[in-house]
């Protein structure tokens, strides 16, 4: 994609809130998450036994810089969709902060959010399912521009409609069709430029590509990338696919029920992982090689990933963990530095 | 020595509002005794509607097998009664699929699932099929078979599940198994478990595998032969070796460009494929990856390639310009 729509933030459109007040967070972060707690209510009432309480997220802490990308990672279960509606407050946490633009987001009523989430952005992995389907792509474009007030009139609103659609490579054409009418890729365009139709700070992007054709993949994460490069965004990408995530992200946060076992830069964690899990993670990954594959040694772990209403006692790999001593069994082993903004959680590590 | 599987110029259509869609146009290779051969596409190339052509599974009355053979140990399936049709699934080629819980009967056992075909096939009588059932679930690393026999597929994770679906399949011993997508909704690490699992079984057991997925990777791992797919064809084959090496068709060429890789350095920008995936409604005369490739000359608007061999050996492209990309770096 070309470098286009330097207009796309024009001075003009009337900006979001006031510049961020003096951070409360360590400048240069325009998100942070300390110590982030969700636990869900499970079973109990009459003859089915003992309330329990499943513990979606427990404790998760990370920032995300201004204009950067931090990827977060794990399987089905480990928190990261809790950890994203957290944030968005589409569930209350049970404790712990969410900091955005210097405010902390927990505290906030919903008409207070309101002006926050113009800023703070989301992308769904299926877009079709996001999308209105009675609605034109013009029109789904529009009313937000018309909920908040930006873009006043029927006018300046096509203009920047067709704006929107430009920086995500679609047609104006386009704006006229229903989403049935478009393909995966263009659909997810539509939900990218949904997201951008507010003028953003950070967007949040939940498994973006993968339920697009691996040609498709590949033109959206461009597309992401040109975006971050033109109006300086900052992206929290949700996804499972760890060779897109080391493309895209700047750094990595590794999640196994509920806990981030790993947080490092692109190069450490691929380069020299510490947890056993990603270890093991990166391993499963075939690579499309079959030389390469032939030659590869590969961890293959056993049993499942437990479920997070019964997770195991100290370590929560350590049953599928293959270094795992008596201790790991006992104590929780803390998020530590092992080298300069390289975290891991594991006392073998 | 004949192939195990032979399928010959297999068409299948449907009936749509928007008109008749091939779905699968002309479609031939083989399958021999014991080997794994993949067919990869991405979603709409025809890839699975070739799996339930060979099985006699297409949805009718909308889908239709209109044209070719599909020989099976010799055996015309394509002209076999019913009956005789039905002895052949699940005895002689089982089928795997992506999502296990829509193939599973909610409503039966565990047990009573995994019985069903040795009983009905092998004539074994319920206590034999029983222990056979245990047996197989024990081979598919369910701990504590015998118990779990009484559990229900809702009680079950999908990984498995998955496991389930590879001991019903290898219940009676077929000789080949079609996997769709096998482990496409299962996570990164059950993946390669049930993958490692699969191919152990097949070779032990001689089984040979049509292995059907959009997964590159997996493919590279697993496949012995490979079959990529485009808009309802074969665009091109050859073992897989050979085909990651060096893919002669501008649209293989171009899939294994676009993916990131884990093993390289980090690339500034990825090579996407632009353009979108073909409408089969309305498919160009000539060559359907056309519109999107980098190589096209003039003839591939209105000319459509034949599938031919392109080297020595078993390496077939259908493109007219398929020696511009010989001696090319695969990446």
């Amino acid at each position: 994609m070309s470098r286009r729509a330097g207009s796309l933030w024009s001075p003009g459109s009337p900006r979001a809130l006031a510049p961020p007040a003096p951070a409360e967070p360590a400048a240069g972060d325009i998100l942070e998450v300390r110590d982030l707690v969700k636990h869900f209510p499970a079973g109990g009432g009459l003859l089915r036994g003992p309330r329990r309480v499943v513990r979606a997220v427990d404790g998760v802490s990370f920032r995300l810089r201004r204009g950067e990308t931090l990827g977060l990672v794990g399987e089905s279960g480990c928190g990261k969709t809790t950890v994203v509606r957290c944030i968005l407050q589409l569930d209350r946490p049970t404790s712990g902060e969410v900091f955005f633009e210097g405010r902390d987001l927990t505290t906030l009523s919903e008409s207070d959010l309101r002006p926050v989430r113009r800023r703070l952005q989301v992308c769904f992995q299926d877009p079709y399912g996001s999308l209105n389907p009675r609605m034109r792509v013009g029109q789904t474009l529009g009313e937000p521009l018309a909920v908040h007030g930006l873009a006043r009139g029927r006018e300046r609103r096509q203009r920047r409609v067709r704006e929107l659609l430009a920086a995500v490579g679609l047609t104006s054409e386009q704006a006229d069709r229903y989403p049935h009418e478009l393909s995966g890729g263009q659909r997810q365009r539509v939900g990218i430029a949904r997201a951008l139709a507010l003028e953003p700070a950070v967007i949040i992007c939940d498994e973006p590509v993968s339920a697009l054709d691996v040609s498709i993949q590949a033109q959206i994460v461009n597309l992401l990338e040109d975006l971050q490069a033109e109006l300086g965004l900052a992206y929290l990408f949700v996804a499972h696919d760890l060779s897109v995530v080391r493309h895209i992200s700047d750094r990595i946060a590794v999640m196994y029920l509920g806990k981030i076992v790993e947080l490092a830069d692109r190069n450490a964690l691929y380069g020299s992982p510490r947890h056993p899990y990603t270890r093991a993670l990166l391993s499963a990954v075939p690579i499309p090689d079959p030389v390469v594959e032939a030659a590869r040694e590969r961890i293959v772990l056993r049993g499942e990933v437990p479920g997070p209403h019964d997770p195991p006692a100290g370590c929560a790999f350590h049953p599928r963990c293959p270094i795992a001593i008596a201790a790991c069994a006992t104590g929780v082993p803390p998020l530590r530095e092992v080298a300069p903004e390289h975290w891991v959680a594991c006392i073998r590590a | 020595m004949r192939a195990l599987l032979e399928v010959r110029n297999l068409r299948t259509e449907f009936a749509t509002r928007a008109g008749v869609v091939r779905a699968v146009d002309d479609v031939s290779f083989d399958v021999r005794a014991g080997e794994t051969v993949a067919l990869v596409g991405e979603s709409g190339c025809g890839k699975s509607v070739t799996a339930l052509s060979i099985m006699r599974l297409v949805p009718a009355p909308a889908g239709r097998i209109t044209a070719g053979g599909v020989r099976f140990k010799g055996r015309d399936l394509l002209a076999l009664p019913e009956g005789e049709m039905r002895a052949v699934r699940g005895r002689e080629i089982a089928m795997i699929f992506q999502e296990p819980l829509t193939s599973l009967n909610p409503t039966l056992t565990i047990g009573r699932q995994l019985t069903e075909g040795p009983e009905v096939h092998l004539g074994l009588d319920p206590g034999r099929a029983r222990a056979r059932a245990a047996e197989l679930l024990g081979q598919v690393g369910i701990p504590d078979a015998e118990r779990r026999l009484c559990d229900y597929p809702h009680q079950w994770s999908g990984g498995m599940r998955q496991r389930l679906m590879i001991a019903m399949a290898l219940a009676c011993h077929p000789s080949l198994v079609l996997a769709d997508e096998p482990t496409t909704a299962l996570d990164v690490t059950i993946q390669a478990q049930i993958l490692e699992l699969l191919r152990e079984l097949a070779r032990r057991m001689d089984v040979a595998l049509l292995l059907i997925t959009h997964n590159l990777g997996v493919v590279a791992r697993y496949a012995d032969r490979v079959n990529v797919m485009y808009a309802g064809r074969i665009v091109e084959r050859a073992s897989a070796r050979r085909l990651y090496a060096g893919p002669r068709h501008p649209y293989t060429a171009a899939l294994l460009r676009s993916v990131p890789r884990l093993d390289e350095p980090r690339r500034t920008r990825l090579a996407a494929i632009e353009g979108q995936p073909p409408d089969l409604t309305r498919l160009p005369p000539g060559c359907a990856f056309a519109p999107r490739c980098a190589f096209r000359v003039a003839r591939c608007a209105t000319h459509r390639p034949a599938l031919e061999s392109v080297d020595t050996g078993e390496h077939l492209a259908a493109c007219w310009e398929s020696s511009r990309l010989a001696g090319a770096p695969a990446r």
